[in-house]
């Protein structure tokens, strides 16, 4: 049991920090570059994308593993996948729009982002490569989320102070914030060290 | 404006070099970042994941192109899915199948392709307006953009990082351990889109790409 406890934590942080899905494994960049520029918008995206990640780890679970593997249809993964995300976004989409107005409002302009965006995509990817179970499976979902959080405010905060720097004109918006990422990064490889096996 | 304007365009060879040059995916619009990136340490992982992504790019349009009359404009959107995930399918297992070690080094990212907004555009924009022959080539041109882009990044990644190129040694020098670390990667990468934009400003007068900042 507690071996069990000690393995979700292990995934739970190296998602999140050692494996942190922009600054080690370059994923979501193209949102992680584009919501940035507000703080308030990218605390919205983090909240929709964790939540997102969460369920379509679970639902792509269930789906590989009583569906997929009994019929040997593993090869069709990449299009069963994004069939089940773009599905499950586009179902919470409406449902929100009639049950939570405000909260639609509010995150519903991110929803429609998420179904074709590589990030989401990789999290059952990975859980079917690496042969989670269902709970492992859910816990990376969370891990990555909130790695993916982190990048986001933490660019975010960053970004918002750089408006007022005075930066040569061929670096100014994407190439600075790229440069900026680069040392972000540096700092996130310290991390590689909290997990020794 | 400038898609409009592509779309009118019967001469092939300028469709392949705007793609190239002045709406390259990754320079020029900023979009489909990720796998790029990640798959640059080497100059030989570079040009494959280019070569796959121009298969997927040409591929994925000319089938758009040879079908539009039957898509239904509401549900276009997942049909263009289903097309571009069913051509990075045969991308992934004839990598899995041909390139064996590359392939382990980037497997998860060639997956990822289907997630590339570039290759949707393209489907989106173009082909689902066009016929066979200029869709083919617009495919031609975002894809072999693209994959110029990996293969500068790669180039000054691998020869920096560990000095040398296509996996053979060219200098002696200790290497640059940096541009191998992810922060290479983004670094390298923020520093080529700047020097583009100044080759931009400088001699075209142009405001430089901010970067269209969507996904």
């Amino acid at each position: 049991m507690e071996k069990e406890f000690l393995k979700l934590f292990e995934i739970f942080i190296a998602s999140a920090l050692i494996n942190n899905f922009v600054f080690t494994r370059f994923l979501g960049l193209c949102i992680f570059f584009g919501v940035t520029k507000r703080v308030e918008t990218s605390v919205g995206m983090s909240i929709t994308f964790t939540s997102v990640m969460m369920v379509s780890a679970a639902l792509s679970w269930l789906v590989f593993n009583y569906i997929m593997v009994p019929l040997d249809l593993t090869f069709l993964k990449i299009v069963i996948f994004i069939g089940i995300i773009a599905s499950f976004v586009q179902a919470s989409d409406t449902i929100m729009r009639k049950v939570s107005p405000g909260l639609y409002y509010k995150l519903g302009v991110y929803l429609a982002l998420i179904s074709t965006n590589c990030i989401i995509l990789a999290v059952p990817l990975i859980n079917a490569g690496d042969k989670y179970s269902f709970i492992e499976s859910i816990t990376l979902g969370l891990g990555s989320g909130l790695g993916f959080a982190l990048a986001l405010i933490i660019m975010a905060s960053i970004r918002e102070k750089l408006e007022l720097a005075d930066v040569p004109k061929p670096f100014q918006g994407l190439p600075i914030a790229f440069v900026t990422t680069g040392l972000i990064a540096l700092a996130f490889l310290g991390f590689s060290g909290i997990i020794t096996q | 404006m400038e898609m409009q304007a592509r779309q009118k365009s019967t001469n092939y060879w300028s469709l392949v070099l705007i793609g190239i040059f002045k709406e390259n995916a990754i320079f020029r619009l900023a979009i489909s970042l990720c796998p790029a990136i990640a798959v640059t340490t080497g100059l030989k992982t570079g040009t494959l994941m280019g070569i796959a992504v121009v298969f997927v790019t040409v591929m994925v349009n000319i089938t758009v192109s040879a079908i539009r009359a039957f898509i239904h404009p509401k549900i276009r959107i997942p049909i263009f899915m289903l097309i571009i995930s069913g051509w990075v399918t045969v991308a992934d297992l004839s990598m899995a199948a041909f390139a064996r070690d590359a392939y382990k080094q980037m497997g998860l990212y060639i997956q990822l392709i289907v997630a590339f907004a570039s290759i949707l555009t393209r489907a989106e924009v173009f082909a689902s307006k066009s016929k066979f022959v200029p869709s083919f080539f617009d495919g031609i041109g975002s894809g072999v953009g693209f994959m110029v882009a990996l293969i500068c990044i790669s180039f000054f990644r691998e020869f920096l990082g560990k000095g040398t190129l296509w996996g053979m040694e060219i200098i002696h020098a200790r290497p640059l351990l940096i541009m191998l670390l992810p922060t290479g990667g983004f670094i390298a990468t923020g520093l080529l889109m700047g020097f583009f934009n100044w080759i931009d400003i400088r001699f075209y007068g142009g405001k430089g790409a901010g970067g269209a900042g969507g996904h």
